[in-house]
């Protein structure tokens, strides 16, 4: 929480294990041998992978474990180099990463679905062992491309049983069933999907018929989650307000322009209702909602500053609030 | 699982009859104070008037289903006086038309109305600044919905005027089949004869909410028949509820002079100025839900195929979830978490149309009005189940 704008941790790799056709698990400990900070089901972390390159990984180990994080790395062959700089690691392989932040949190609710595809089952991991300590009902349903592609899916269905871990592989029983899984919403059951946008996509479509705000979502770009940017701290200039306003790297704007005595109507506060929306005068947002379609967050002309940042290498925002 | 259970409080008092319908909030109180579930004898109905419970009900539709329609009787056993809207559903049938209106009504779709919603928005304010007395619901509230939310959805002039008619009639289905109920039907088949055939895709223009409704149609997600009851939906639930959250706001602004001077130095306060007018005086104060299986609320046990009252205008005044000046308009208080727009499945999807239609009136009126005050009594409308004025005189000071 403390932790000041990009403050890194020094790690070591301290296993590699292959778990799946083109995937790697790492786990890392602290170099000086110290715990980690205690993070949240759905966190992440910043991979510095060299040449000033840096990733973001889902945590797939468990936040009761402090004393290692793991992360599972899928290989992607036209990536921009981070996957591949991170399947080259071997074990004993000093790195530097940040303490876990998190974009993806995991809320109270009775029930859970949780919906992966591929690589995008990571951070789900920890969500199910969390909702299974609760005792909530919950199921994942786990897709991919076939058995051998899919990491930790025997795993997860020995520890939790078939009838709770559905193992979907396209080459024995084709493609998730979307409609089938989300054509009859159940009342207090929120749904938590990853994987790829294109996954994503179709389950945002299906879920408007669901409650508002029962979809959380986190989206995989290439091998690694957003768009590859850490949460760098930057300025907001509040054009009507006539103040400027610095986000820090764990606060989003709603937060830090709140702060200074400045309202902006708010209701979910996690990307989903919309409520939030505000018009961009310059500067380029990273989106992180669910709520814009892909037309709005190409436009740039409005963002949802409860979740949504600058983009990477965009110092400063300018809203009209 | 065997938690205790105890007999729901019973009470004598009528939420339809006349005086609690023109001033709920006396009787609402006594409700809320009564305990967490109450036995109404009047309409034969269980009642829950706390925000926790009717955040509860409203949550739960598995349990609380919608398909026994909003109003007193089951209309799974009887069939009701229309086919049953998307309000008057359950998933999995409710969950493709929400699919089809939510793809339709966005954030992203409603934006693009600021710009034509805002010029009916200044000449009516303009015209109203140069008199120092009007009639806020008649020359303001009444009008402005009818000028732009009808080329929204995209109907032709014809027919324009069973709008109102219509949606009056629909809202007080909610409620028994009383004198209002029965007053408000007197023309119905031809209201609803004409509502209804501009809801068919040869009637709308090609550019509105309605057309894009039918093409949901086309790529397979809903039926002819669905695409017209959305487009009816629409046209039923989107004018009398606005028109009442306006003349609402402004019945409330009027009595806060102090408000309306910050709103004055401020207008990009407006949008919470009408979320906390919305709060304390909600434009639709109470429906019901059909109880599916036996369950226990609150203590008490609800049998299957029993009717629950939801008044959502009394938990948004619970004191419990808004504090002891819950009755009060306050411009500082955050009124997000109010249950106006209904929560949950149901939740209102016109919402963002009926904020923007707000806020754009309101911060209108704020240019060209520097002071606004009540100039005698206004009339509370009789309704079964929405709250509003049908009149309310005010005197201004022009900016
Ligand atoms: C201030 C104005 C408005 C208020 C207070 C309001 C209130 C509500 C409430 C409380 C519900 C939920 C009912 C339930 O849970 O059974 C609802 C649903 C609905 N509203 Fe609104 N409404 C307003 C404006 C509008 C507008 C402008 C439209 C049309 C564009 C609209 C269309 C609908 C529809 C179609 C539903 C049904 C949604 C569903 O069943 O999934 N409303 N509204
Ligand atoms: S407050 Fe809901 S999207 Fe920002």
């Amino acid at each position: 929480m403390t932790a000041s704008a990009g403050a890194t941790i020094e790690a070591v790799v301290d296993t590699v294990e292959i778990v799946a056709d083109q995937v790697v698990s790492l786990v890392l400990r602290r170099t000086d041998g110290q715990p980690f900070q205690p993070w949240q089901p759905g966190a992440h972390i910043d991979v510095h992978v060299g040449d000033g390159l840096v990733r973001q990984y889902s945590l797939c180990s468990s936040p009761e474990e402090l004393d290692h994080l793991r992360i599972g790395v899928l290989h992607v062959p036209d990536s921009r180099g981070g996957s591949k700089a991170v399947h080259a690691l071997l074990a004993g392989t000093r790195l530097t990463i940040s303490e876990p932040r998190n974009n993806f949190p995991l809320r109270d609710s009775r029930r859970y679905l949780f919906i992966a595809g591929g690589i995008g089952i990571t951070p789900l991991m920890p969500m199910m062992e969390a909702a299974d300590r609760a005792g909530r009902e919950w199921t994942l349903i786990y897709g991919g491309r076939s058995r051998k592609t899919m990491a930790f899916a025997q795993q997860l269905e020995d520890r939790y049983g078939a009838d709770r871990v559905r193992i979907v592989a396209e080459d024995e029983v084709g493609r998730l069933d979307l409609d089938g899984i989300l054509g009859m919403p159940r009342a207090h059951m929120l749904v938590y999907a990853c994987g790829p946008g294109g996954m994503l996509g179709a389950i945002e479509e299906r879920c408007m018929g669901w409650p508002p705000g029962a979809l959380h979502t986190e989206r995989f770009v290439a091998s690694s989650l957003g768009a590859g940017a850490a949460n760098e701290p930057f300025e907001v200039e509040l054009a009507r307000t006539g103040t400027t306003v610095t986000v820090p790297n764990d606060k989003t704007i709603l937060e830090a322009v709140e702060e200074v005595g400045v309202r902006v109507l708010s209701s979910c506060r996690g990307g989903l209702c919309g409520t939030c929306e505000t018009q961009i005068i310059s500067g380029e947002p990273e989106h992180r909602d669910a709520v814009l379609t892909e037309e709005d967050k190409e436009a740039g002309e409005v963002m949802l500053v409860c979740v949504s940042r600058a983009a990477a290498g965009c110092p400063r925002l300018v809203l009209d609030l | 699982m065997t938690a205790t259970t105890h007999e729901a409080n019973v009470l004598g008092d009528d939420p339809f009859e006349t005086a609690n319908l023109l001033d709920p909030y006396p009787f609402l109180a006594k409700l809320r104070d009564a305990g967490a579930v109450s036995y109404l004898e009047a309409t034969g109905s269980y009642a829950v008037a706390g925000y926790e419970e009717v955040y509860e009900v409203l949550t739960d539709f598995e349990t609380y289903i919608s398909s026994g329609g909003l109003g007193p009787r089951d209309i799974r056993q009887d069939s009701g006086w229309r086919p049953p809207s998307i309000l008057e559903s359950d998933p999995p049938i409710h969950t493709v038309m929400r699919r089809a209106l939510t793809g339709v009504i966005n954030p992203g779709t409603v934006r693009a109305l600021r710009e034509p919603f805002t010029p009916p928005a200044i000449e009516l304010t303009e015209q109203l600044a140069q008199r120092d007395r009007f009639d806020a619901i008649t020359d303001l509230a009444e009008k402005y919905p009818l000028r732009v939310f009808p080329d929204a959805v995209g109907i032709p002039d014809e027919g324009r005027e069973h709008l109102l008619p219509y949606g009056n009639m629909v809202f007080n289905a909610f409620g028994p089949e009383n004198y209002i109920f029965k007053q408000a039907f007197a023309h119905g088949d031809e209201h609803a004869a004409a509502v209804m055939r501009n809801c068919e895709r040869e009637n709308l223009n090609d550019t509105g909410f309605g057309a894009r409704i039918w093409d949901r149609v086309a790529d397979g997600l809903i039926t002819e028949q669905q695409a017209t009851l959305l487009v009816r939906a629409l046209l039923s639930a989107g004018v009398d509820t606005t028109i009442f959250g306006i003349g609402n706001t402004l019945s409330v602004l009027a009595r806060y002079p102090e408000a309306w001077a910050r709103l004055r130095e401020n207008p990009k306060l407006a949008k919470f100025a009408v979320d906390e007018a919305l709060r304390l005086e909600s434009p639709f104060q109470k429906f019901h839900r059909t109880v599916a299986v036996d369950t226990v609320l609150g203590g008490v046990h609800l049998p299957a195929g029993a009717k629950v009252l939801v008044f959502v205008g009394a938990a948004n005044r619970d004191p419990r979830k808004w504090g002891d000046n819950a009755d009060d308009f306050d411009l500082d208080r955050s009124a997000s978490g109010h249950v106006a727009f209904g929560m949950g499945l149901h939740q209102c999807v016109g919402q963002p149309i009926a904020r923007l239609e707000m806020e754009i009136v309101l911060q209108e009126l704020l240019q060209r009005v520097a002071a606004i005050e009540p100039d005698g009594a206004p009339v509370p409308i009789l309704h079964n189940v929405l709250r509003g004025f049908e009149s309310l005189p005010v005197r201004i000071t022009p900016a």
